[in-house]
């Protein structure tokens, strides 16, 4: 059986298996309940200033569905710790004492000023915590008092905090990115200047999840009005991968460790964003909607797929997908695939036909008797047919073999490779030529 | 029609091989991948999940089904074994629709519960088809252990005491080891000679011998067992038969039907097996059932299920009397049987109508019948054994018996309620106390 010992920044864990600074890591109850079930570290919810800040009374959550209600996106208005500092201190401290071989991260939100800094961080040294995780991502309540979010957007802030706070700790400093930015490459470059030890992403993403049409106001709704949330869940991985990657491929932030949240719900996602950088994992809402003892598949399923793939330690699999993530101008447009439509598999619900015959390039037939075929001549190899189909692996893209005639374009399939680059078509290429 | 259904008396072969192919090809086909993940799409992954709760063996079943789920069969294979080290046989004759799946929060909301049985078919039979037996030993211990009978709760047991690193020598009866999965079990149940794969994939732990044709009472005896073993597990299931209180059992075409199932599954093929034109089975159990609806499958042309109690008494749960029914069993209830006549051969049977509590309304009826089934509940059958309560060994949650070292499990106690997974159950759970007790 695998290995899934991680070592993140120096902070070891029996699995690279995280509970992210939320709610399920808000007070001793949960988090000992958590490591019971075999979490391998959590980031403790967020700590601020006393007096201690203070929730609504109302919803906290919106939620989006798929079919059979499952849960696919979460919002939430919720803010950082509503309890004493003291108290969370004195838990954090009990906690770790009887679980040292888990990871114990406490979030930090104080005020853009080094002495709150300074202060929180002794406290929390105290605790005999493993490393603090800075909040510079939360988009809403506290970015409006010029925290979370509000630093995590302006990445002279990231920098400077991050100085001050690695000038008054020993401690491993992790820096919760915001996604809610046009490019994750600058947080994270000012991350790095300042002296992180890793970058964390996705926090959650500004969003109204629906609409309540009897009373006009966005969902949740707290007495008639709503505001943004923070978006969750497994709608927001796609994002969140290609955060993790971008700064994962970026030269100058090699070596940059990171530690990547977003949307991970079973083994898969974690090895997902392992494979394109992410040296453990956070999880927060799929632990919200089946419980903690969720870790057992993820568990199970990581060490299962590594001793498949004879992968021994979780260190092999970290950026493995890395050099695989290219530009769209380098993707080999010499590379030519086609559709293939299992019949035995197929169901004949035509939905393949309608996707291709109404929005693509017409290249599925139907017979009067519902059999569906795909016309190479014209078939693009777009792969809508096979994410439409309800059929896993029912509808394939085969590529077709070098020196084989592509009969949409009647040309042969060159076995070398060539971008956009160098395409005639392309005028800066024309030009480079000339 | 097949005119072979019309003769008079047991004859075999009353039906075309083609027929018998259909008739005993697998009750529920298994699940193909894409079926197995739109199943599991639908468990909920309760917390304290009421389909565990139900569960004899206490497999994590909403956690195996999330293994489906992402893709990990052989991991949710695990789950089920490390539990269950008979899952595959029980995800085929576990009666779920009393058990898991009677309380999947599906079935109750829904009238459609979680297929938990089938997924757990799916997940074991994709482990089992692995190269590797999934479990390895404990260093060898030096302890030994008797067990006697090679059915589920016997080799479930030795299992664990193998894993532990005990050596164990299985006694049987038989000729060959399953006990009941593979002599009393409807085939329909266990096709392709599953539950013999079954044995074979459980042995390969290591660390087991079976020694056949070893009956205790005959071949053995428990006080040189004692002696000769660290501990013994008794597990030898209810050899003997009820006697039915009618006149007249004693003509030809009268057996018991654990007898008639047991030929039916060792016959080399179908059509070899004697099966009467007018069947009656007595009883209201799973082997009523079983025998029932298999003569049927074998050709007989009118099969009668006769139980003396109403339909809500009936041990064969819900399912298995409508699958009776489907496959044209008439069951009739409230009846008891009073007297078999014939000449030489039954020819027909008389019952009186009974309420519930067996009072008898006076009320007489008769079938005609070529062959009469009894399945009317088994005794143990053998002697010299520890203290007896009610007609099975006595023994403690733990397994264990009067005799000092001497543990108990299965259909041979009172514990369960006579499933192969209650006789797993107990097997696993008498090897750990075993091993407790010796690793003191």
């Amino acid at each position: 059986m695998a290995n899934l010992q991680a070592d993140f920044i120096g902070i070891k864990s029996p699995n690279p298996f995280w509970l992210a600074s939320a709610p399920p890591t808000d007070k001793e109850y949960n988090v000992r309940r958590a490591f019971e079930a075999g979490w391998g570290g959590v980031v403790w919810k967020t700590l601020g200033l006393d007096p201690h800040i203070v929730n609504v009374n109302g919803p906290r959550y919106g939620a989006i569905w798929g079919a059979d209600r499952r849960l696919l996106g979460l919002n939430n208005i919720e803010l950082i710790t509503d309890r004493p500092l003291e108290v969370n201190l004195q838990e954090i401290k009990s906690v770790k004492r009887d679980y040292p071989d888990r990871a114990m991260v406490v979030s930090l939100m104080v005020p853009c000023e080094e002495d709150p800094w300074k202060f929180i961080l002794g406290k929390v040294e105290d605790t005999g915590a493993d490393g603090v995780e800075l909040n510079f991502g939360c988009p809403h309540g506290m970015s409006e008092r010029g925290m979370g979010s509000a630093v995590g957007q302006v990445p002279e802030y990231i920098e400077m905090v991050t100085r001050w706070v690695k000038s008054h700790t020993r401690m491993p400093v992790i820096v919760k990115l915001t996604p809610n930015i046009a490019d994750i490459r600058k947080p994270a470059a000012a991350a790095n200047a300042g002296g992180a030890d890793a970058v964390s992403l996705i926090n959650t993403i500004n969003s109204i999840t629906s609409v309540n049409l009897d009373h006009f106001a966005p969902e949740p709704m707290i007495g008639n009005k709503g505001a943004h949330g923070g978006y969750c869940g497994p709608a927001v991985k796609p994002i969140a991968l290609n955060m993790v990657a971008e700064i994962s491929r970026t030269p100058e932030l090699q070596g940059l460790p990171i530690s990547g949240i977003g949307g991970v719900t079973t083994w898969r996602d974690a090895a997902e964003f392992i494979t394109l950088g992410a040296g453990n994992v956070q999880v927060c809402t799929a632990a919200m909607t089946y419980g903690f003892k969720i870790v057992q598949e993820m568990i199970s399923g990581l060490s299962q797929y590594m001793d498949e793939k004879s992968f021994t330690s979780v260190d092999q699999l970290i950026g493995r997908a890395v050099p695989n993530i290219s530009d769209w101008q380098h993707l080999n447009l010499n590379y030519v695939a086609k559709a293939k439509i299992n019949q035995d598999l197929c169901i004949q619900c035509g939905r393949c036909y309608a996707a291709c015959e109404d929005t693509s390039h017409q290249a599925i037939s139907m017979s009067n008797d519902r059999v569906f075929a795909v016309k190479d001549d014209e078939c693009v190899a777009c792969n809508l047919c096979v994410n439409v189909c309800p059929v896993e692996a029912c509808i394939t893209l085969e590529p077709m073999a070098a020196g084989a005639v592509d009969p949409r374009t009647g040309k042969v399939v060159d076995p070398t490779y060539a971008n956009w680059t160098t395409h005639p078509n392309n005028p800066a290429a024309m030009a480079a030529a000339e | 029609m097949a005119s072979g259904e019309l003769v008079q008396g047991l004859v075999a072969g009353r039906l075309s091989s083609e027929a018998y192919d259909e008739n005993f090809s697998d009750l529920h086909a298994p699940l193909d991948a894409h079926e197995a993940l739109v199943a599991a799409d639908r468990c909920y992954f309760c917390y304290d999940a009421p389909c565990v709760t139900a569960c004899p063996t206490d497999i994590d079943i909403p956690l195996f089904i999330r293994q489906i789920a992402t893709g990990t069969a052989d991991a949710a294979g695990m789950t089920i074994f490390s539990q269950n080290i008979m899952g595959g046989m029980c995800a085929r004759v576990c009666p779920t629709e009393t058990l898991c799946e009677e309380t999947c929060v599906r079935e109750v909301a829904e009238g459609k519960p979680v297929q938990i049985g089938q997924l757990q078919r799916f997940a074991t039979d994709h482990l089992m088809a692995q190269s590797a037996h999934p479990f390895s030993r404990a260093a060898e211990t030096g302890r030994r252990i008797a067990v006697v009978g090679a059915g589920p709760a016997g080799l479930a047991c030795a299992h664990r005491l193998a894993m532990h690193g005990h050596s164990v020598v299985v006694y049987d009866a038989n000729a060959k080891a399953g006990g009941l999965n593979e002599y009393g079990i409807a085939s329909y149940k266990t096709v392709d000679s599953f539950a013999k794969r079954e044995v074979a994939w459980l042995l390969e732990i290591g660390g087991i011998t079976i020694e056949h044709d070893k009956k205790l009472g005959r071949d053995l005896n428990l006080t040189d067992l004692t002696e000769r073993f660290d501990a013994v597990f008794l597990a030898i299931g209810l050899a003997g038969v009820n006697a039915l209180g009618a006149s007249g059992q004693g003509k030809a075409g009268v057996r018991d039907a654990v007898d008639f199932i047991a030929e039916l599954r060792q016959a080399e093929t179908y059509s070899q097996v004697p099966v009467g034109r007018d069947v009656v089975v007595i009883g209201g159990g799973m082997t009523a059932v079983d025998a029932a609806v298999q003569a049927k499958l074998l050709g007989a042309l009118n099969v009668t299920l006769v139980y003396r109690r109403s339909r809500d008494r009936m041990n064969a749960s819900r399912f298995e009397q409508d699958l009776a029914a489907a496959k044209g069993v008439r069951i009739i209830t409230n009846a008891a049987p009073v007297e078999i006549s014939g000449n030489g051969a039954v020819e027909a049977i008389s019952f009186e109508y009974m309420d519930d509590d067996l009072t008898p309304m006076g009320e007489v009826f008769t079938l005609s019948a070529d062959q009469v089934l009894t399945a009317i509940g088994q005794t143990l059958g053998a002697t010299e054994l520890p203290s007896i309560t009610r007609g099975r060994i006595a023994v403690s949650p733990d397994g264990r018996t009067s005799v000092a070292n001497v543990w108990a499990g299965g259909d041979c106690t009172g514990l369960g309620d006579d499933l192969t997974v209650t006789a797993v159950a107990q097997g696993r759970d008498a090897a750990e106390d075993i091993h407790r007790a010796l690793s003191a």
